[in-house]
């Protein structure tokens, strides 16, 4: 980091830090779910913005990561502290899984993403047959007690979301820019730009590509994770539907794909953006014209910053990294 | 039991034929722009509520609303090509992943507006006949349904084939550069092409808006089903398409009667993860363009 974007980011953190004693709890839940989106994004953007490999299905590990929290804590009374590792290394296997399936069999661009949609669709249905995890029914969690201790239980009020996930979302962010800037990282850029190219000077694309899957979707299994400890309720279609899978995506492209603070500056745009178009729907009683709303803003975003929005940005504050 | 499982199989394959229609559109515009129209399905939707309205509002049989949901989709694929997605044709992916979701998003929050989330369903008068043929009883609607989309379908191809402007999308989409060269309006091209693809969607709609009551949330599996039939078909493959949606219809149909409807799409996951893995490019397909 330069000087300037570690002044920007000691700032930017210092009054995130502060916040919970100005806002109200509304806000700082819409907050706790911007880091929630940021985090996820950063972990989707480790496959796609730094390896290059475009994966259409995260909700298949979001939900993995939701369900293994959820059902160890309510059927096993199983502490999140050693489900949290379970939800990572479980979602971590399903993406190595489809990632060696794909990348053994050479299924590269467009063909890859609609494989990734294939096993978390493929995924979604089974779970919603699936008894164990009450079907479409959904999983839930019981509900707090007055004995309840956040540090244990991971779950509280919005203000412990607020910091627990302020600090999930950093933890991601110096992972992924100690990952990038190691050896593993140059690697990834190499696969993305040209993989051919790649390989021929010795790279071992697979086992990048692959590897790449993997940290992604586990990082992306505990954002899952601390999604359903948040709502307390778990349903097929929310967690690994397809919507989930674009909600995960689409902070990381508006903010700028393989850059560090893109999927952070995506999420804060994308999220209040997303709850002004549901309060806008609410308020007029209007059902659908939130989906109106978002669907344009997407589109406009796409038409006027097709790179995101983190270039221009850090151009205006003079925060971009030399290269 | 064999009477059975023929009339099983026969249904999937008259659904299985509409089908091949929905993912002929999506094939078109895949093969010759690559892009993926991830709003295909809820073009397919507004194909529906054109024909749920023209039913609503004359009485006449919905299938008679096919030329009217066929053209205003034509024109609104049309414009949509030329005004915004011609912008994004060399864009990533991701990009477009994001500007036909937004489309998408738009289409269904302007349905759910216009419409509300309620079920539409359509009592045509011959909702309920049947044709029959030996041991076979063909469910009628389906069965005309099946038969206008099949000759659409043919349609497409000979006129792909045939006509002057065909020819030129087929260049285009062998050689875009060459296509260039040569004098053929690329964004002229592609604007008739995402028309066409837009309509084939249009007109599947009004052919499935008597058997499923029409709401706004249907779109996200007929866009599903589309994908899958392209990747188990051929991406860019016509012939593939047509295979793909017949295949995809029976196996639905089997799926449904055997295990349970609702698991009717999991046996469909699994024979596109099966086709991806050990055949790529799909059934027919080829690495190459519009055939």
């Amino acid at each position: 980091m330069t000087g300037r974007q570690q002044a920007a980011a000691a700032a930017f953190l210092s009054v995130l830090a502060v916040l919970p004693a100005v806002a109200d709890d509304f806000q700082l839940s819409v907050l706790a779910l911007i880091f929630l989106f940021a985090y996820v994004g950063i972990a989707w953007n480790l496959m796609m913005g730094f390896a290059g490999q475009l994966s259409l299905g995260h909700a298949l590990y979001f939900g993995i990561g939701a369900y293994t929290v959820a059902v160890l804590a309510g059927k096993y009374g199983i502490t999140p502290w050693l489900g949290m590792p379970a939800a990572f290394a479980l979602a971590a296997a399903a993406a190595a899984l489809v990632g060696t399936l794909g990348f053994r069999f050479a299924v590269r661009g467009v063909y890859f993403a609609l494989l990734t949609i294939a096993f978390s669709e493929f995924t979604r249905i089974a779970f919603e047959h699936w008894d164990f995890v009450g079907k479409t029914g959904g999983f839930f969690l019981r509900a707090l007690g007055p004995d309840n201790r956040p540090l244990v239980s991971l779950r509280g009020g919005a203000t412990f979301f607020y910091y627990a996930l302020l600090v999930t979302m950093v933890l991601g962010w110096a992972l992924s820019a100690a990952l990038v800037s190691s050896r593993l990282g140059y690697y990834w850029r190499a696969v993305r730009e040209d993989e051919d190219a790649a390989r021929a000077i010795g790279v071992p694309a697979f086992r990048m590509k692959v590897a790449a899957a993997a940290l992604s979707g586990g990082l992306t299994g505990i954002g899952g994770a601390w999604f359903g400890l948040l709502g307390g309720s778990l349903f097929p279609e929310t967690v690994l539907g397809m919507r989930m899978s674009i909600d995960v995506i689409i902070a990381p492209i508006v903010g700028g794909l393989g850059s560090l603070y893109g999927p952070i500056l995506g999420a804060f745009i994308v999220i209040p953006l997303n709850e002004f178009a549901k309060e806008l729907a609410q308020h007029f009683n209007v059902n659908g014209l939130n989906f109106l709303i978002y669907g344009a803003l997407l589109c406009a975003i796409v038409l006027f910053a097709p790179h995101g929005l983190w270039p221009p940005l850090a151009r205006l504050l003079r925060l971009e990294t030399r290269r | 039991m064999l009477e059975l499982y023929a009339n099983v199989v026969v249904g999937g394959l008259l659904l299985g034929a509409v089908y091949a229609l929905i993912a002929t559109g999506l094939n078109v515009i895949f093969g010759v722009m690559r892009m993926v129209n991830f709003a295909h399905g809820e073009l397919v939707v507004v194909g529906m509520y054109t024909a749920y309205l023209f039913w609503k509002l004359t009485g006449l049989p919905a299938l008679a609303a096919l030329p009217i949901a066929a053209a205003l989709l034509f024109v609104a694929g049309y414009a949509f090509q030329r005004l915004l997605a011609n912008r994004f044709v060399e864009a990533g992916q991701h990009v477009q992943f994001i500007l036909f979701i937004g489309v998408a998003l738009m289409i269904t929050g302007a349905h759910a507006i216009a419409f509300g989330p309620d079920p539409r369903p359509i009592q045509g008068a011959a909702g309920f006949d049947v044709y029959r043929a030996v041991f076979l009883r063909l469910d009628a609607v389906r069965t005309q349904a099946a038969l206008f989309a099949l000759a659409l379908i043919a349609a497409l191809w000979a006129w792909l084939k045939y006509t002057l402007t065909g020819k030129a999308i087929r260049a285009a989409a062998d050689n875009l550069t060459g296509g260039r060269a040569i004098g053929i309006r690329i964004p002229h091209v592609f604007a008739i092409v995402a028309g066409l693809g837009f309509a084939c969607a249009g007109a599947a709609g009004a052919l499935v808006a008597p058997l499923f009551d029409t709401q706004p949330y249907l779109a996200g599996d007929f866009t599903m089903i589309a994908f899958i039939i392209v990747i188990v078909g051929g991406l860019a493959s016509l012939p593939g398409a047509l295979l793909g949606g017949l295949l995809i219809g029976v196996a639905e149909a089997l799926a449904a009667a055997l295990v349970a409807p609702s698991m009717k799409s999991l046996f469909s996951y699994a024979l596109l993860a099966l086709v991806i893995l050990l055949r790529p490019q799909g059934l027919l397909g080829k690495r190459s363009a519009l055939g």
